[in-house]
């Protein structure tokens, strides 16, 4: 048991905690705390995985954005700080047992591959990584047309999110 | 002498020779190295808030034209320390009905949120608490913590104004978080790369020069990121109420207060870091120790300049706030960040020396300085002006305003 | 060393508790959680997908990248429609907004 070993089964066990408690409690603000703790452990597998930079955009647009943008609409559309009723709808058994099938079979799919047991090969300079990141996201024989659509969608994310959340006082401008 | 030249280095590496000789892991020694860096750093930062308080207090009471505390030891410098003793003995009321382990973490996070941030920011030449090559980023993403904290301490007060002040309050800082960002990436593309260190290092001219605009914005959206005056609506004390942390008594109020004077001295640490060449100065590469004491001295002068601010410009609504950062920064901030990209490419592919690449630079800045000053002229005109509701008149004892006639005889 | 099959069986598991979290949870706002916990468990994929097999190729980099970005923009417009449903119903537990059912 090497040391990573250990401390990417810390991580997961943390990850999968939270996770389950994400959709299990009733308290639904609860629930956006252990998914703020959940995405926390994601971000420290990242950067297990070398991959710096994009625990550091799990945290600035997960948690910093995504995770207080569900605090506020749980905020918004609550009856004056109470929860309501029971939390799992009445076939939540069968939603478990589909869960667990797919988790049985994905692992099955999966051990039948050949490099399912794959080592990490040795990198040999990751500071460059970003850079040819850098320059894959704005070079035309690269990824730039998905990149370009990317950034429309985001535009047009937040025009349809500030038209529909806008109420009936001035939704018409 | 390389104990007083290059003081830290020195020091890390003899503890380091220590643990190895008493047969430690190489490992083990390196975790132990860093916690105790990190404690260092963090007990360090949190007595230098004692001096930063006395410090702000004494000057916002001269620039008020009063003393300031003058009671408590030499000139009231001692004055923190009855004040911690008060904190420290205040009971710890709980409000009913509230999240008690949100409610406990709230203020331990915030703290936490700004410690973090000294772990980015080189002190002295190769003294830095982790060197990693996407630094900036990761400034941004322990600020956004700081804002979830406050969010937790609304939330969890069970107190609906304290809910409402935590909303205002992140409203205001994830505003000011764009035009930040974007200011941020100003000295990200003049020295390629996002690590702080490497921003510090190709700093042979400060950055404040090649871009004064940049420097300003940064400084406008860090002093609203930290909710200081002029932006402190939210937890001014002449407000109805005083914001998320109404419910916090005690030392747990005592971590907020910590907190927000750190946030505005370490986000001048920032500002030296990125804009005024950290460490750089006459003689610094030789002697680490200089290094050292010359951040130190731009760190408190930044943070002078945000003590003036403070005692100087009246507090902003929070439309008016609102208004600033989304229709007035975000646009300047991102011209100024298309502008710089566009210049810094034309002149890497011509081959432009240092001084062409300053006066560039520095044109760029002064005309978008220009067409700000132009857009604020036209908003001023385009406001409509209150007519006056009463007109001065010259009230006469029953005389007309006409001088007064020669007494006769 | 780690072999790649742990960070796998994590991002399914991952993956199936999400699944569990849409189809079980009443809370419109829980739902969208789940759909974030399954999206965090794509992105680990691939990144697991990247360092493992192609570490020096950064497909798989852009690829997650754009899956965060994907994700911002879907989670923007949900939470606008949850509120908009909240607003209008005055409820966001996803079995009382049946409207539009027989």
């Amino acid at each position: 048991m090497t040391p990573d070993m250990i401390l990417f089964l810390v991580i997961a066990l943390v990850t999968l905690a939270a996770g389950f408690m994400v959709v299990t409690t009733p308290n639904i603000v609860h629930a956006a705390l252990w998914l703020i703790l959940n995405l926390f452990a994601v971000a420290v597998l990242y950067v297990m995985l070398n991959a710096g930079f994009f625990a550091m955009v799990q945290v600035v647009v997960y948690i910093g954005a995504i995770a207080i943008l569900f605090i506020f609409a749980i905020m918004l559309t609550r009856h004056a700080m109470r929860d309501s009723g029971p939390r799992f709808n009445t076939d939540w058994p069968m939603a478990a047992i589909l869960g667990v099938a797919l988790l049985a079979a994905l692992i099955w799919i999966l051990s039948r591959w050949q490099s399912f047991m794959t080592l990490p090969p040795m990198l040999t300079s990751d500071t460059d990584i970003l850079r040819q990141l850098g320059q894959a996201l704005v070079s035309p024989n690269a990824f730039f047309i998905p990149f370009e659509i990317a950034s429309v969608l985001l535009v047009a994310a937040m025009i349809g999110a500030i038209y529909v959340a806008w109420g009936k006082s001035g939704g018409k401008k | 002498m390389a104990l007083l030249s290059d003081p830290v280095i020195f020091i890390a590496n003899w503890i380091e020779n220590l643990l190895l000789g008493w047969g430690l892991a190489p490992l083990l020694v390196t975790i132990i190295m860093d916690l105790l860096g990190a404690g260092i750093i963090s007990v360090a930062m949190l007595l230098l808030v004692v001096i930063l308080i006395v410090l702000e207090r004494k000057l916002i009471g001269r620039l008020q034209g009063r003393f300031g505390p003058n009671r408590v030891g030499p000139y009231g410098l001692l004055q923190t320390i009855p004040d911690m003793i008060k904190i420290f003995t205040k009971e710890y009321i709980t409000p009913q009905g509230a999240d008690i382990f949100i409610y406990n973490l709230a203020p331990i996070m915030a703290t936490s949120a700004v410690l973090l941030l000294w772990a980015v920011i080189p002190y002295a030449p190769r003294v830095v608490g982790s060197d990693i090559n996407v630094g900036v980023l990761y400034l941004v993403a322990v600020g956004a913590l700081g804002t979830l904290a406050i969010l937790l301490a609304g939330f969890s007060s069970n107190n609906k104004y304290a809910l409402l002040g935590a909303f205002r309050t992140v409203a205001q800082m994830i505003s000011y978080e764009v035009p930040m960002v974007l200011a941020l990436l100003v000295p990200v593309i003049l020295a390629r790369s996002m690590g702080v260190n490497e921003i510090v290092n190709a700093q042979y001219v400060w950055y404040v020069i090649l871009a004064p605009l940049a420097t300003l914005i940064l400084f406008i959206t860090a002093m609203a990121e930290v909710g200081r005056a002029p932006f402190d609506l939210l937890e001014a004390e002449s407000e109805i109420v005083a914001g998320f942390h109404i419910e916090y008594s005690g030392l747990k109020f005592g971590f907020f207060y910590v907190a927000e004077f750190l946030h505005a001295f370490t986000i001048s640490g920032v500002i030296v870091a990125m804009f005024f060449g950290g460490w750089r100065g006459p003689g610094a590469e030789t002697y680490p120790i200089l290094g050292f004491i010359y951040f130190m001295i731009k760190t408190f002068l930044i943070y002078f300049g945000t003590i003036w601010v403070r005692g100087s410009l009246p507090r902003v609504r929070i439309d008016q706030l609102l208004g600033f950062g989304w229709k007035i920064l975000v646009p300047v901030a991102l011209t100024l960040v298309i502008f710089t990209a566009v210049a810094e490419k034309m002149m890497f592919l011509m081959a432009a020396t240092v001084i062409v690449r300053i006066l560039v630079h520095l044109v760029i800045n002064l005309l978008l300085v220009l067409v700000l000053i132009v857009i604020f002229r036209a908003q001023e005109a385009r406001r409509p002006l209150r007519k006056p509701v009463a007109e001065p008149r010259t009230v006469a004892l029953g005389r007309h305003s006409v001088p007064p006639e020669s007494p006769s005889a | 060393m780690i072999p790649l099959s742990w960070y796998l069986i994590l991002a399914a598991a991952l993956f199936c508790l999400g699944l569990f979290g849409v189809l079980a949870r009443k809370n419109a706002v829980a739902i969208l959680m789940g759909i974030e916990l399954m999206l965090n468990a794509v992105i680990i994929n691939l990144i697991a997908f990247w360092r493992y097999l192609k570490p020096d190729q950064v497909n798989a980099l852009v690829f997650a990248l754009i899956v965060f970005a994907v994700s911002a923009a879907e989670v923007a417009v949900g939470l606008a429609l949850v509120i908009s449903i909240y607003r209008r119903r005055g409820t966001v537990a996803a079995d009382e907004i049946d409207l539009m059912k027989w």
